[in-house]
């Protein structure tokens, strides 16, 4: 419809004015900010909003400065938007990425109470009070101070709120695959490199960020490929690769992470863009695709130029203005004033001459020539050649722009300053090839001082960087690129092609080298006049990067943490290259020396609920129950994690409180009888003729002649000497021993053990078994425990001289044949009952009712803890903490004196195991027997010292005994041996000293008279 | 995420794999012969080198079994794949192996005979 000169050197055809990507026929109605717009279908949320000459869509981070619309993809650092309503919400997405669907309702965000007017514009005001690293200067003293100062910042800080309903409704899914070959980027050259790969057979899958391929080409108007608009290009190839077996393509699918070994995570948006979702699809799905060869053709990011004033709404990116002409049939603005420093940005002039807007072009260099600068003055352009920006003006919106000559570096204004009116600035300050997943992947970057851009270099991965990502801005030469890594690519997978013509491209010849202009001279002093920002997301402007660099940040990584560069939801993808120039230029360095930051996934921000999947509530980690579980329930009983077991905590009867259920089950274990589900023990079954050799080398004691049908304690060093678990194992056979583990330390137990019988000791011939899930144990405990098992049935004499304490018998309750251990954790007469899993329950309700005349109590965890605690026994875990050995634990006695070598040996010599401050288990009694010390409370000698206070140590375990009538507590104390009969402070948070008295840990039944009954 | 072959199950992804740190450390006789010093660099010093390094990696989500890998540190190439109790073939991890500042430590001395012949292997 509108004719255009082509290129001088391009063939006859004339470019031609694309078709918009809309659908004029589909109207599509949606909500912003409580007002009904209407907008068509393929529209963004941001195309139909500037359709409705709505500019204003958000207020800034730091300052509440209204902001509007600045690009036309996932670069957009103005434009956030909360999506949906209630449990729905999403906060902070890209009003450039979301697709419009039927009764869309959108919210700005960080205004208060409206986008018009906003309270905390007044930011604005004080802007010489909120200079870079503000919060770090002012809030740093006094310290005490900073909780209060930070719930403040924390609100007034930030961008969008979170849902308010923290229950996300919706279904989230992951997907692995794998492929020969995966292009990140469907535009042109990602578009190419797919076909040509494609057409040798290898598999491919193709993702892009967008709801249709073709990338940027489906912003521009004036390009022909081969003797078709570019358009129609885009749809043959797509149409082609589509009806590619061998070929997946994932719309909407943004590839946001690339880790080792091709590995790379992709988001798919697969129904957002739906007004309602269909039952059996997700709302996004997580990809995780491992490639054999990678071809990259992420496109590249237009930068903006920093000039006061380039925040207001009105002020776009040039590239993203044509893209609203011409795929959107938007034009942003009526009287455009296009400032640039490269050739490129002369195309937004044509494309706004052409859709009928007045047209001004500032270009920073003093002499570029060229057939598009021709094409501008033919069609009656204005070009100030020399000339910038200088400021930009308006209260919603650009009204008003100072344009001023300057000198040819851009360092000053040489000239007088003009004043124009408009509403519209197309920006361009050069593009940047978008690095992020080759960076991603550790590969390097080169700067090219032409181009001024970071370009890709080495890689570890087999992976290619094509088209605009790589710095070939030019499309002939990015198809080209596409060919021959579609080629290479396909042949690394052990696929051949042939290669295909590369199609000819018309479009006006332009050169890709900007004018290096990074700061726009406004004619005030550094860190005074109006703001011209770097960082658009966070808030961060050409002065704030100046002044950090006078502070002395130097340091690209100090820079960015300081002035919160490049930290927003953007990641800097417009302002990353701006500020290392301006930093650069600040310290007097060269930008390649200056460097950049380091790029981390995710490329966009991803929804969390996509990485979580299903992965959620009861899926999230799974659970173990015993086979006595069910009946736990029935009776009311309160559960623990232990690990990812629930076992039963205590049983509370009648309305008791957790204390008086403790009590009544603790001392009905030591008075009748108490059952405990101990189901849960780490068990190991260990076979081989080395197995008594094994266990000698494992545990500190000696194990080789343990007799058949013996138990035996032992104690497991790292080492380094320090304990790392316990248990009873016991002599099954000669070369056969069953294992007893703690709980929580089972499955590490076990992975140390078969570690050093096959790194170590692959000499020794021994098979490990977890059995922990094999057997269903009920510990019975109490002075009636006895006489519960006659009367339960057992088939074999209980008494103690035919069935001695630490020692194990096979044989039947009640017709369940059992593995009957006579060990102890209460000090009570106790027996630990191991029967085949599946007759647990059966057990478990036998001894229960053969008990009920005997006063049997079931007891849970807690009890249990306590029992223990009253007899001074430790558990590993909390009493040790990986820095405590046996001498420490008062236990010399389980350390073999006589054996070569166990593990933990040699590291038990070693001199600072002698050291007299080491931290040592004692027991204390309270000075209020009532009273019940807080675990983890510190220990001082003199509770009126000056702070700091010398701490001894921490109580470790504390319990009422209601055995004893009176609190107990463990603790590990520096030198506490030495400290018996000793008082020692507790000084609370409450301001009150709690006082006890260092004692021996065993508190009940020292002597251990109860063991037989 | 890495690909590691596990010599018992095939290619598999590092999920189903723990790094077990340094191959080749050599465990010396707890005979109380060599000093605190020495044992300190069995017990205690890890390398962690940018470039070629041996370490032990265990199939814990497969098969269960233990072995030796020799890793880029900064390309996370896969240089070597070798059993347990064994010593690289490649060059460039023979290399590493030989060159090791723990090949002439008293500690690796003080390791039993048999251990530190096979290059030692914990």
């Amino acid at each position: 419809m509108v004719s255009r000169s082509a290129a001088s050197g391009s063939p006859q055809t004339k470019p031609q004015r694309a078709v918009a990507r809309i659908d004029q026929n589909a109207p599509v109605n949606f909500t912003f900010d409580g007002r009904s717009y209407r907008g068509f279908a393929g529209d963004t949320l941001a195309s139909a909003l500037l359709a409705n000459n709505v500019h204003l869509v958000g207020r800034s981070f730091k300052y509440h400065r209204p902001r509007g619309i600045m690009a036309a993809g996932s670069e957009e650092p103005n434009a956030l938007i909360r999506l949906g309503k209630g449990a729905y919400a999403e906060p902070n997405l890209r009003a450039t990425q979301i697709e419009i669907f039927e009764g869309l309702y959108a919210e700005s965000q960080n205004r208060t109470p409206s986008l018009k007017f906003d309270i905390g514009a007044i930011n604005s005001v004080l802007d010489r009070f909120f200079p870079a690293g503000f919060y770090y200067k002012t809030f740093m003293w006094p310290a005490s101070m900073w909780m209060r100062y930070e719930h403040v910042i924390r609100h007034a800080a930030g961008l969008g709120k979170v849902a308010d309903d923290h229950n996300d409704p919706d279904r989230y899914e992951k997907t692995h695959a794998h492929c020969d070959i995966l292009v990140a980027g469907g535009g042109a050259t990602g578009l190419m490199a797919a076909l040509q790969a494609a057409k040798s057979g290898t598999r491919v899958i193709l993702a892009d960020e967008q709801n249709e391929f073709g990338g940027w080409l489906l912003g521009e108007a004036d390009i022909m490929i081969g003797d078709c608009p570019a358009f129609n290009w885009i749809s043959d190839i797509v149409a082609e690769l589509a009806a590619m077996p061998n070929v997946t393509l994932l719309p909407r699918t943004t590839v946001f992470g690339y880790l080792d070994h091709n590995y790379l995570t992709l988001n798919e948006r697969a129904t957002d863009h739906l007004p309602s979702r269909p039952a059996h699809l997700p709302r996004q799905r997580l990809w995780k695709i491992r490639a054999k060869q990678v071809i990259i053709a992420q496109g590249a990011h237009e930068r903006p130029l920093v000039f006061a004033g380039n925040d207001l709404p009105g002020v776009m990116l040039a590239g993203a203005v044509r893209t609203y002409i011409n795929r959107y049939g938007v034009c942003p603005g009526q009287r455009a004033i296009v400032v640039c420093n490269n050739d490129d940005a002369y195309r937004t002039a044509l494309d706004l001459h052409h859709a009928g807007a007045h047209v001004v072009v500032a270009d920073l260099r003093a002499k570029a020539t060229g057939p598009l600068m021709r094409a501008v003055r033919d069609a009656g352009i204005e070009i100030l050649q020399g000339h910038a920006v200088i400021a930009a003006y308006g209260n919603h919106r650009v009204a008003r722009v100072e344009i001023a000559p300057v000198n040819d570096a851009v360092t000053e204004i040489s000239g007088d300053i003009d004043h124009r009116d408009c509403d519209l600035i197309a920006m361009s300050g050069g593009l940047s090839p978008a690095v992020h997943l080759h960076s991603q992947a550790r590969g390097k970057l080169q700067w090219d001082d032409a181009k001024l851009c970071f370009r890709p270099s080495a890689t570890h991965e087999p992976s290619f960087n094509i088209g605009a990502c790589n710095g070939s801005f030019d499309l002939s030469a990015g198809l080209k690129e596409a060919v021959r890594a579609g080629t290479k690519a396909a042949s690394a997978t052990g696929h051949k092609t042939t290669a295909l013509d590369t199609p000819i491209v018309q479009s006006h010849k332009q050169s890709w080298c900007p004018l290096a202009a990074w700061k726009i001279p406004n004619g005030h002093a550094a860190g005074r006049g109006p703001k011209a920002f770097v960082d658009f997301q966070n808030d961060v402007t050409a002065s704030d990067v100046s002044l950090a660099a006078r502070e002395g940040y130097q340091s690209v990584e100090h820079l960015k943490r300081y002035t919160t560069t490049g930290m927003g939801t953007d990641q800097g993808k417009t302002s990353n290259i701006n500020a290392l120039a301006i930093l650069a230029d600040a310290l007097g360095n060269e930008i390649p020396a200056v460097g950049t930051t380091t790029f981390r996934m995710p490329y966009t921000p991803s929804n969390i609920g996509a990485i979580a999947g299903r992965d959620i509530g009861d899926l999230f980690d799974p659970v173990r129950l015993t086979r006595m579980d069910d009946w736990h329930r029935a009776h009311g009983a309160t559960f623990e994690h232990v690990g990812q077991w629930m076992r039963a905590w205590y049983y509370p009867q009648n309305g008791e409180t957790m204390q008086q259920a403790v009590n009544r089950e603790v001392k009905a274990a030591r008075t009748t009888a108490g059952l405990l589900d101990a189901s849960t023990l780490g068990k190991i079954d260990i076979r081989g003729r080395d197995a008594a050799e094994f266990l000698n080398r494992l545990y500190t004691n000696a194990w080789r002649k343990l007799g058949i049908g013996k138990c035996r304690y032992g104690l497991m060093l790292k080492d380094d000497g320090m304990v790392m678990d316990d248990g009873v194992t016991t002599r099954i056979g000669e070369n056969h021993f069953h294992m007893t583990t703690t709980t929580g330390g089972a499955a590490g137990v076990l992975d140390w053990m078969e570690e050093w019988l096959q790194t170590e000791w692959p000499d020794l011939e021994v098979y490990l078994t977890s059995v922990t899930e094999q057997w269903a144990v009920a510990t019975l405990s109490g002075p009636n425990a006895g006489k519960i098992l006659q009367d339960a049935g057992i088939d074999f004499d209980l008494s103690p001289a035919e069935f001695p304490f630490m020692s194990m018998k096979e044989g039947h309750i009640g017709g369940l044949a059992a593995r009957i251990f006579r060990i102890s954790f209460t000090g009570e007469l106790s027996y630990e009952i191991n029967v085949a899993a599946r007759h647990g329950l059966a057990l478990w309700t036998r001894l229960m009712a053969a008990g009920k005349a005997h006063g049997i109590t079931p007891y849970g965890t807690e009890a249990m803890h306590v029992l223990r605690a009253e007899k001074g026994f430790i558990i590993v875990g909390q009493e040790t903490d990986g820095s405590v050995t046996p001498h420490d634990l008062c236990m010399n006695w389980i350390v073999s004196k006589t054996k070569p070598d166990f593990i933990g040996k040699r590291a038990l010599a070693r001199h600072t195991m002698e050291y007299d401050d080491r931290k040592q288990l004692v027991g204390l009694l309270c000075s209020d027997p009532s009273t019940v010390i807080p675990e983890g409370a510190h220990a001082v000698l003199d509770p009126d010292q000056p702070l700091p206070m010398k701490m001894l140590g921490q109580v470790t375990s504390s319990y009422f005994s209601p055995n004893c009538g009176r609190s107990i507590a463990m603790a590990m104390l520096k030198g506490g041996h030495a400290l018996k009969g000793q008082t020692v402070f507790f000084p609370m948070l409450d301001g009150s000293i709690l006082k006890a008295e260092i004692v021996d840990t065993a508190f009940f039944d020292p002597k251990g008279a109860r063991i037989n009954g | 995420m890495l690909i590691i072959t596990c010599p018992f199950c095939g290619p598999r992804d590092e999920v189903e794999f723990a790094c077990g740190g340094e191959a080749h450390i050599a465990r010396p006789l707890a005979d109380h012969k060599i000093s605190d010093a020495d044992f300190a660099d069995y017990l205690f010093m890890r390398d962690n080198p940018k470039g070629l390094f041996l370490e032990r990696w265990r199939h814990s989500a497969g098969c269960r079994r233990w072995f030796n890998v020799a890793r880029d540190t900064v390309s996370n190439e896969i240089v070597e794949i070798y059993p347990m109790g064994s010593l690289p073939v490649k060059t460039a991890a023979k290399t590493t192996y030989k060159t090791s500042w723990r090949r002439d430590t008293a500690a690796e001395k003080a390791a039993t005979p048999s251990r530190s012949k096979a290059g030692g292997s914990k």
